[in-house]
């Protein structure tokens, strides 16, 4: 049960403890049945896809002698090859700039919606979170045609400037359009976990709040920010992993601006154009598995760092 | 290290996020709910400023589906005449949406059925794998639940699609690609399914009850499929919807997975007519590409708010029943 905390759900609901069947040689194969169906299937689309990535990423394709064990060699490669680099340093850019974004907005968000002094606030959780919805492809091609200089609206801005101003995808603004998709599309599911997070604080504490005087402001500091710790470590760990997975919103953004997103724009893009446009398997699979750890380790520093404060 | 190395490839955390949602979505009818929280002192006045300010979260939230509704309804060459937020003098969205079932012999109507299968498939088996095991580790105990519960805690935080290229890699060699099943088998596992199905199993389905259902000599599935899954009922239903959400938005799993057009879902055939039309030569369907987007997202916002309303009173009412 240790390892809960890293994933605990917003408002900080333990895992669940059963209060098991007591026949227990009864059950013992009884419950594994209930269980099994979903083990097989587990085993065959999350563990052996992971095991057989590693043993790619340890073998290379030679022309002399085939399939050839090359020990490291794959990700000491890797690390010497610019193009990752640059992709990796574009997503560890969107992450810092686009994560805190994302998530203030959400915040503010959920305060709002929480406090009880707007009106219809069902209607505005449900149509924030609506966007959620839309399948990514839909999302952005509704946003590349927005951005376009064709039909979409920066065109009709331009036009009504009478100039050239509003250039979505030109290479320095190319990033900032896609940040928008993105917010666009996450902005309510990660306003939902921290809505959901504040509906569970206890009635007492706002009532003593009261008796002791306090603001709203106070109480937003006080009692619903301390409250929402873990799911902001939840939210975070999960923009985190969103970010340095990038992948559909530039790669579909690449039919409309093709000269300015690369094949190797983010790293996961790298690894799809190297398996599907390169047939390099081993080196695609090095680098998912690199983005794996890295990824793994940054959310495990968040996660501890979280819980560090919560013990406090 | 299992855990560590699947948060592997894919994806910007798109539809496999789906599992956070959900449990976001759900705890706060799952948990009992606060029941009315300010007292008079404690409930504000509705305040105007804030009305305001979500309004603009609102805007930007909807100007998008807007722009896709208005643009619907105009022709090719209304596309680039005519302001983008304001319908044209022409309103042809009926003959759009004909020539987007029809265009190529009606290319789009096999997509729709293909993302139907998809999701009948995909995300019914994930709710049934996820449903039985939830329930399985919620109410009997068995040597290696703990690791179960530890790994499938761990897989929560990998997106849905992560494992993507590896799982490709893997089906290549046995054959897979390039069949539905290369997009059903790979959907049909949902973490966070089997997590709400567990926490919703623990307090909705007494052992009291299944302890005298086995008095009476039912069998274990018996019991299962005839009381318990009946008790479930809320908690199954938001594990669905979350599910035909994540089948029916996929993208990068049947991308990678297809090279044949006549399996591919909605999401990735609108994308090849999107480069059909702005590509080198291209064809301009830019009609048909916001047109078949408009077609994707109504069956998807309609089954997400009708059901939604469906699952939050039933999850309200399965707690109030504790």
């Amino acid at each position: 049960m240790t390892a809960t905390s890293a994933t605990a759900p917003p408002g900080g609901a333990t895992a669940p403890e059963a209060r098991p069947i007591r026949s227990r040689a009864r059950s013992e194969w009884k419950g594994l049945a209930f269980v099994a169906p979903f083990l097989v299937v587990f085993v065959l689309v999350f563990i052996a896809p992971v095991a057989y990535s590693i043993y790619l990423s340890l073998f290379r394709e030679q022309l002399i002698g085939g399939n050839a064990f090359v020990g490291f060699e794959n990700y000491l490669a890797l690390f010497a090859d610019p193009q990752f680099w640059e992709g990796f340093g574009r997503v560890s850019l969107f992450l810092v700039v686009q994560v805190p974004i994302m998530l203030a907005l959400a915040l503010v968000a959920a305060l709002a919606i929480d406090s009880a002094r707007l009106h219809a606030s069902g209607f505005f959780r449900i149509v924030i979170f609506l966007p959620y919805a839309v399948p990514a492809v839909v999302a952005v091609l509704m946003w590349g045609f927005i951005y376009g200089d064709n039909f979409g609206l920066a065109a009709n801005i331009n036009d009504w400037l009478g100039s050239v101003v509003v250039t979505p995808f030109a290479r320095e603004w190319i990033l900032v359009s896609i940040g928008n998709i993105v917010t666009w599309e996450f902005v309510g599911y990660n306003m939902l976990i921290f809505y959901s997070a504040l509906r569970v604080i206890p009635t007492d504490l706002y009532e003593a709040a009261e008796l002791d005087g306090a603001g709203p402001m106070r109480v937003v500091t006080g009692i619903k920010l301390p409250a929402l710790r873990g799911a902001i470590v939840i939210a975070t760990i999960f923009s985190i992993i969103g970010s340095f997975q990038l992948f559909n919103e530039p790669n579909i953004l690449r039919t409309l601006a093709p000269n300015i997103i690369t094949t190797y724009f983010t790293p996961n893009m790298y690894a799809y154009n190297l398996s599907f446009a390169g047939q390099q398997y081993n080196a695609s699979a090095t680098v998912a598995i690199v983005m794996g750890v890295i990824t793994a380790v940054i959310a495990y520093v968040v996660q501890l760092r979280g819980s560090r404060k919560e013990e406090r | 290290m299992s855990t560590v190395e699947r948060m592997t490839p894919d994806v910007a955390g798109a539809a496999g996020d789906n599992a956070a949602a959900t449990r976001a979505a759900v705890l706060p009818a799952g948990v009992p709910r606060r029941r009315r929280r300010r007292t008079s002192a404690l409930q504000p006045r509705k305040s105007v400023a804030f009305t305001i300010m979500m309004s603009i979260f609102v805007i930007y939230s909807l100007v998008p589906l807007v722009w896709l509704v208005i643009n619907a309804t105009k022709t090719q060459s209304g596309l680039f005449s005519s302001f983008g937020l304001w319908f044209d003098d022409e309103f042809v969205l009926f003959q759009n949406i004909w020539e987007t079932l029809t265009y190529r012999d009606g290319i789009f109507v096999r997509w729709l059925g293909n993302t139907l299968l998809y999701v009948v498939l995909g995300a019914g088996g994930a709710t049934l794998l996820a449903t039985l095991a939830g329930y399985g580790l919620a109410k009997f105990r068995f040597a290696g639940r703990r690791a179960v519960f530890a790994v499938v805690l761990g897989a929560i935080a990998v997106p849905g699609t992560a494992l993507a290229v590896p799982t490709f890699l893997m089906f290549s060699q046995l054959g897979l690609t390039n069949t539905p099943w290369a997009i059903i088998v790979p959907s049909l596992i949902s973490p966070f399914g089997l997590y709400l199905i567990w926490v919703y199993a623990v307090d909705s389905v007494p052992t009291e009850i299944l302890e005298a259902a086995r008095m009476d000599g039912a069998g274990e599935f018996r019991t299962f499929f005839t009381i318990s899954i009946r008790l479930l009922t809320p908690g199954i239903v938001t594990v669905l919807l979350f599910t035909v959400v994540a089948t029916w938005n996929n993208y990068f799993l049947p991308l990678i997975m297809l090279s044949d057009p006549t399996w591919y879902p909605l999401t990735v055939g609108l994308n090849q007519w999107s480069a059909q039309a702005s590509g080198v030569g291209a064809q301009p369907i830019y009609n048909l590409v916001i047109t078949g987007s408009l077609l994707t997202i109504i069956p998807i916002v309609v089954a997400f708010l009708g059901l939604q309303r469906f699952w939050q009173s039933g999850l309200s009412a399965g707690s109030v029943k504790q």
